[in-house]
């Protein structure tokens, strides 16, 4: 299929994978599209992510109790039972009815600074990338200063300083860590833009004398979706994890969230004591959520730059005998294929044994 | 050297940055942060000298100007003084993160170290074996890289302290033990933060594994490493070859690593109750103790800066491309 073009070419280094592929056309874009969630990583991602997002929406209304709800019949937290699923916490709360009610807020929040912090990277990553000069030597040393300066001391002093009041507000939480995760984005993109602007096609629509804003929206954002897609996901993975970080320090804690109940878990020696029910379901549900974006992060990756791919997450006989192969090729300055095989589906072997490894 | 004056350059104006931040986040952010500290001194004197240092200190009921304010702080934090700390009984808070900052040095520092090496050498053998068994740790892999520093923490603490007793659950040392200079106190200190320590590297070790697998993959297909096959070196030298060149990114990778782990190791400091700069961190939350929160980003940011001219050094020393160039 068309994705075998181009892999020769692909330039190396982590920040700019597969520059090559990105120049291809808009048919061929949306064939690949079609093709996405062929990956395992992808599949599995893209159903922990749903399941989480039900879970945080549906969670609360299906909740056997109010998160708040006191059930004075202990004084130490009793562990999982039938009345209590994930058992209680020290001032006997259901732990599962807070679980399902911890994922709406950080959901939003993470969602939030996602959707700000790409939009911040792609204004600055272009435009520092198709301007050049001054512009770019000013807007990079910006997002470097940001990139280098530890975001969870900083966010402390912010939310030190907002106190209460401004722990409450969702939007003003989610702004805050936008603010502080936009500039990994806002590199990738700079490096990336930076190698589209001297494309043929790009020349060819300066030539014709296309405004320069068309150029930007019409030529090269569209080329640049992945690497936007990839740093929106990694933003929200951010926020997730420092939304927690937040609510673990308890410095934003408006209603219940899975960082919030391991503050409270911590704040009562609940690994001390052996309590594993009250701060094992809320950690593992934070690493799943991210588990799941990383995935598809990597989903992504893999689809961008296909050398990256692993052969599978599992794997059979066969697909061990054809990655052998594919390990065979790749000493190979050209790409030989075994006789058998039909010259024309390099790549397809790639992604079948990818492919395949999930299916088995 | 170029590179390094010019990266030098850049740090200083970061640090410039930083301090002014610090300076200007208490007089952006709306309501009055005195009145707040005043609230927590209960059972202390308040003196008019003291409400007077802390105006000042946040820029309420002062007649001087901004920019006059401006230069009394930075002149205050280039002769080290950051104001002092209300939860530690106004020690000064250079004095209170002094005592802290060797713990956490050397417990991030060492932790990082390690999960650098151990974490790159995992990543080069999973890309060079890819297709083999090794491809199962990639999910294992991905788990690590999204969990939180401190839910790792919590696990450790249960399994490895609590349940098994193989390692102590809390502190640097005992309790009973004075800090000195033999081995009893050495090793007591090695004790507790072994622990600590291997959750760090377990929890950081996923982002070094992935980065250098990805970019040894590429690598692979240069044509030296098909030369040296070719030559019949031994495979450990073909290896050798790609790696070397596959680091690269990883050591350029490091400036956005390294705010990770430290504010993953800072968390973890908190739940093993650490006596490090997370622990501060937390004790600054907990009292709305202004000044020390203040210091803390200042000497944070301080030791990330100098982490990555470190790193710049060892990259200017690994590429030589970067000292053709002056």
């Amino acid at each position: 299929m068309a994705v075998g073009i181009g892999t020769e070419q692909v330039t190396g280094g982590a920040p700019v994978p597969g520059a090559a592929l990105l120049g291809t056309g808009s048919p061929r874009r949306r064939q690949r599209a079609l093709r996405l969630p062929r990956s395992p990583k992808i599949i599995v991602g893209l159903a922990m992510l749903t399941f989480f997002v039900l879970l945080s929406v549906i969670g609360p209304l299906v909740a056997p109790y109010s998160p708040d709800q006191i059930f004075a019949n202990s004084p130490v937290p009793l562990p999982p039972s039938s009345a209590h699923w994930l058992g209680t916490t020290n001032l006997q709360q259901d732990v599962f009815s807070q679980l399902l009610a911890g994922g709406s807020d950080m959901l939003l929040v993470s969602f939030i600074a996602g959707v700000i912090a790409t939009a911040l990277s792609v204004v600055i990553g272009v435009t520092a990338g198709y301007l050049g000069g001054l512009a770019d030597d000013l807007l990079s040393m910006l997002a470097n200063i940001f990139l280098v300066m530890p975001a969870l001391p900083l966010l402390v002093i912010l939310f030190g300083f907002l106190g209460k009041t401004g722990s409450n507000d969702l939007f003003l939480i989610g702004f805050i860590i936008s603010v502080t995760g936009w500039a990994w984005g806002a590199r990738v993109l700079r490096a990336q833009t930076l190698s589209l602007r001297n494309r043929d096609y790009v020349d060819s629509a300066k030539i014709i004398g296309e405004r320069r804003s068309r150029i930007i929206f019409a030529e090269i954002l569209p080329n640049l979706t992945p690497i936007v897609a990839s740093s929106f996901l990694f933003t929200v993975l951010y926020a997730v994890g420092t939304y927690t970080a937040m609510a673990f320090l308890g410095l934003v804690n408006p209603n219940w969230s899975w960082g919030g109940i391991l503050y409270y878990a911590q704040g009562a020696n609940a690994e001390l004591t052996g309590y594993w029910w009250w701060y094992i379901p809320p950690g593992l549900a934070v690493a799943l959520l991210g588990t799941s974006l990383v995935l598809l992060n990597f989903g992504i990756d893999e689809f961008i730059n296909p050398r990256l791919r692993a052969a599978g997450l599992s794997r059979r006989g066969g697909d061990r005998k054809r990655a052998r192969a594919l390990r065979s090729q790749q000493f190979a300055l050209t790409p030989v294929l075994p006789v058998s095989r039909p010259p024309a589906a390099p790549l397809d072997t790639t992604a079948a044994t990818a492919g395949n490894g999930g299916r088995a | 050297m170029l590179v390094i004056a010019r990266r030098l350059f850049f740090y200083l104006v970061t640090a410039a940055i930083a301090i002014s931040l610090d300076f200007l986040i208490p007089r952006m952010i709306p309501g009055n942060p005195v009145d707040a500290i005043l609230s927590k001194m209960q059972g202390v004197t308040i003196t008019p000298a003291t409400i007077h240092a802390l105006d000042l200190q946040f820029g309420v009921n002062t007649s001087a100007s901004l920019w006059g304010q401006y230069t009394h702080f930075w002149n205050n934090v280039l002769h080290g003084n950051l104001g002092v700390s209300t939860a530690n009984a106004f020690e000064p808070v250079s004095t209170v993160i002094r005592q802290a900052l060797p713990y956490t040095l050397g417990l991030v520092g060492v932790a990082t170290l390690i999960s650098f090496v151990l974490g790159t050498a995992i990543g080069a053998i999973v890309a060079w074996k890819r297709g083999s068994w090794l491809d199962n740790l990639l999910p294992v892999v991905t788990f690590f890289q999204a969990a939180p520093y401190f839910f790792l923490a919590f696990l450790a603490i249960d399994v490895f302290a609590v349940t098994l007793g193989w390692f102590p659950s809390a502190r640097a040392a005992n309790a009973t033990d004075f800090p000195a200079f033999n081995w009893t106190y050495i090793s007591d200190v090695l004790d507790h933060s072994l622990l600590p320590a291997m959750t760090i590297v377990v929890a950081s070790a996923a982002g070094w594994i992935v980065g250098m697998r990805n970019v040894m993959l590429t690598t692979m297909d240069e044509d030296y490493v098909l030369i040296a096959a070719a030559k019949g070196l031994p495979k450990r030298r073909v290896i050798w070859y790609a790696a070397r060149n596959a680091i690269l990114p990883s050591v350029s990778g490091f400036a956005l690593a390294i705010g990770f782990i430290v504010s993953g190791a800072l968390l973890t400091e908190i739940v093993f109750s650490y006596p490090g700069l997370g622990s501060l961190l937390l004790q600054a939350v907990q009292n709305n103790d202004y000044e020390l929160m203040q210091g803390l980003f200042l000497i944070i940011t301080f030791a990330v800066l100098a982490a990555n001219l470190i790193a710049d050094f060892v990259y200017v020393f690994l590429d030589p491309r970067t000292r053709q160039e002056a």
